[in-house]
């Protein structure tokens, strides 16, 4: 029943969303996910290894940075940027990973594979399987493979087998279908390493716990390092792990919250990934939420300059929050995204991914409606690094000086 | 009574192979598709299993998803199953249960999507990523029009579950007969053995059809032995693109005949 925290609710369902729209084949599998996970969250033991991995090869806790230049293009506001790009692997996607990893070895299964968009879900995956020494396949779908290259070397390097998927779109979508379609073959040894807190019951609970590290750190830093809660928490949105990491610790609080999804080309486009903007009800890849879909409930593409968040689903615990009105969600252009990247890079030398780039974007474009002295804690969820090709073409600095 | 039980019952009392087909329809075009599903029924198929095309298949193999892919490339919609269902009807008396993910369904509207089936002649629903514990709804509108509903067995599912499915299911129930997705394999598991005998322990009386791999003669026979019927999918596919009907037909008769002793 929703009475009590917003905070403490724990699926299988958040409000009419979420649930297991999975075939029976799935459900042992997800049974005994749950039924390990629902033990570990309550044995200290578990807590402690997650903890030492967290403080000692992902590099946690992460910072805390101001950054008053940029916060000067987004009015009379104060801005904090979460370091989650600092990170080991270079995005929030660690945090995850580590935690069912850990719960992989509990289940006595030795193969991990999971699906990915950008790549890096891909190559956390990959680290902590090598970390872990367990088998480990990566399925991405085809464009995906080409845009994001230099996650591909990575992840080979670490030993994952990568497998281009070129069914349906070949984007994420498709990937998390293959992956559910080698899992439903392979579940007796294999653990699905889910990358974003949607899919069946428990994934959308489980990750949003292993990411809720990133807003219980940075709620105590606010009020340690700065006296204050910020008056809004912003993240960019895809499947939404990454905001609901930093939003959870803020849910009971009066702190808005603010997600930031690609909206592409412009929502007026159709070529866009605004599942929460634009999308309608309806059931993708095991659970009940908002998505992109026609009329006849074929799944629709999604567009993004940004193959993190091009996927036209979301979790099911956003599509609760945006219903209940506790969370507010923004469409935010290619070109918004990109124009900000590069401010970042230029007032404080931060160089983002074009994924986080649509919250710097937001929080431009929205907090100028704020009051004045206003603050906003800025979930940097991911470094650059991996779309600089994207950026130099964009920006026209590949090339140039060659010809 | 459900039809898909009389089926198979009669087939049965007649001592031949139960034979469930699936097809997809709009593939590769709506004609046809009502043409290939016509042609199975009157060549042996005692169940037609008609499958909605769906842009996320996650219980298919790449035949499947190839077929359905196509068929909406060629412009299917939902709209046109009725034509499908009616198509195949009027031509045929096999019962027809129509085989959807469970988005589509929903976005037509569970009782609007039942009606619509109904009114076109078709007996039930088929529902692979729809388990009992969410399909409150579809369990009490399925009651009302008197609609089958097949629910899927499976070898990792607990004698709870397979309990449920059972009770869930009116026509027969769905034996998935290995851990995988469709497509023919060779060695069919041992452990469709067990999933059977694991619903037949609850309750006898709903048939148990086995599919999932079955892709020759030798297994619709085996199945048929300790089973209430095979379910053949992947193969029917794969014998229409070698061949068009006439190597469907074939591929029918051959399945329905089982294994030549």
């Amino acid at each position: 029943m929703e009475t009590g925290k917003l905070s403490e609710q724990n699926g299988p369902y958040f409000g009419q969303f979420g649930g297991r729209f999975v075939p029976e084949s799935l459900i042992a599998a997800l049974d005994e996910l749950e039924q390990t996970y629902t033990q570990a969250k309550n044995d200290p033991s578990f807590q402690a290894e997650l903890d030492e991995l967290n403080a000692k090869y992902v590099g946690r806790p992460s910072i805390i940075t101001e950054v008053p230049k940029f916060a000067a293009l987004a009015g009379n506001v104060r801005v904090f940027l979460k370091r989650e790009d600092l990170n080991h692997t270079g995005s929030h996607k660690i945090n995850n990973v580590i935690g069912q990893a850990l719960i992989t070895k509990r289940m006595g299964k030795t193969r991990v594979i999971a699906e990915t968009g950008a790549g890096q879900h891909g190559v956390a995956t990959a680290t902590a399987a090598a970390l872990f020494g367990l088998e480990c396949v990566v399925y991405m779908g085809e464009v995906d493979t080409q845009r994001q290259a230099l996650n591909v070397a990575r992840m080979k390097l670490l030993g994952a087998e990568v497998i281009p998927v070129t069914t349906g779109s070949r984007t994420l979508k498709d990937a998390i279908n293959e992956a559910l379609r080698d899992w439903v073959t392979n579940v007796a040894d294999t653990h699905y390493l889910l990358g974003t807190v949607a899919g069946p019951h428990p994934f959308p609970t489980m990750v949003r716990d292993f990411h809720s590290v990133i807003g219980k750190e940075a709620r105590q830093q606010m009020l340690t390092e700065y006296g204050f809660l910020p008056t809004v928490a912003a993240a960019c949105v895809g499947g939404g792990s990454n905001a609901i990491g930093l939003f959870h610790a803020f849910l009971d609080d009066e702190v808005k919250l603010w997600g930031f999804e690609a909206a592409g080309e412009g929502v007026e486009t159709g070529k866009h990934a605004a599942t929460l903007n634009k999308g309608t009800v309806g059931v993708l890849h095991g659970a009940k939420s908002y998505m992109l879909q026609d009329e006849d409930g074929q799944t629709m593409e999604s567009h993004s300059i940004s193959a993190g968040l091009d996927y036209p689903g979301v979790g099911p615990e956003h599509s609760w929050l945006k219903d209940i009105e506790r969370a507010e969600y923004f469409p935010i252009t290619d070109d918004e995204a990109m124009q900000a990247l590069k401010l970042l890079a230029e007032t404080e030398g931060i160089i983002a991914a074009i994924e986080t780039a649509h919250a710097l974007a937001g929080v431009i474009k929205y907090g100028k409606s704020l009051p004045a002295g206003a603050s906003i804690l800025i979930n940097l969820s991911g470094r650059g690094d991996k779309d600089m090709e994207t950026v130099g073409k964009y920006f026209g600095f590949l090339g140039a000086g060659n010809e | 009574m459900s039809k898909t039980t009389d089926a198979i019952k009669a087939a049965q009392s007649r001592h031949e192979n139960v034979l469930v087909g699936y097809f997809p329809a709009g593939f590769p075009t709506v004609k046809d598709s009502i043409e290939a599903c016509v042609a199975m029924c009157e060549s042996g198929v005692d169940v037609l299993e008609l499958g909605v095309p769906y842009s996320d298949p996650v219980m298919d193999g790449l035949v499947i998803q190839q077929a359905t892919e196509k068929a909406l490339s060629n412009g299917f919609k939902l709209k046109d199953l009725q034509e499908v269902i009616a198509g195949i009807t009027s031509k045929v008396d096999t019962p027809i249960l129509v085989m959807s993910y469970w988005n589509p369904v929903i976005r037509y509207g569970v009782q609007e999507f039942a009606k619509t089936i109904k009114e076109a002649g078709a007996v039930g629903l088929i529902t692979p990523d729809l388990i009992p514990d969410e399909a409150a709804d579809w369990l009490q509108i399925s009651e009302e029009l008197n609609l089958d509903r097949v629910f899927l067995a499976t070898p990792s599912s607990s004698q709870e579950r397979l309990d449920s499915a059972v009770d869930s299911s009116k026509g027969f129930v769905y034996g998935v007969s290995t851990m995988g997705i469709t497509g023919t394999r060779e060695d069919l598991d041992v452990q469709a053995r067990a999933v059977v005998s694991g619903v037949k322990s609850h309750n006898s009386s709903v048939p148990v059809c086995v599919g999932i791999g079955i892709s020759t003669a030798e297994q619709v026979s085996e199945v048929n032995s300790y089973a209430d019927g095979a379910i053949v999918g992947s193969a029917f596919i794969k014998a229409y693109n070698s061949g068009g009907i006439n190597e469907l037909v074939r591929s029918v008769k051959n399945m329905k005949a089982g294994a030549q002793s």
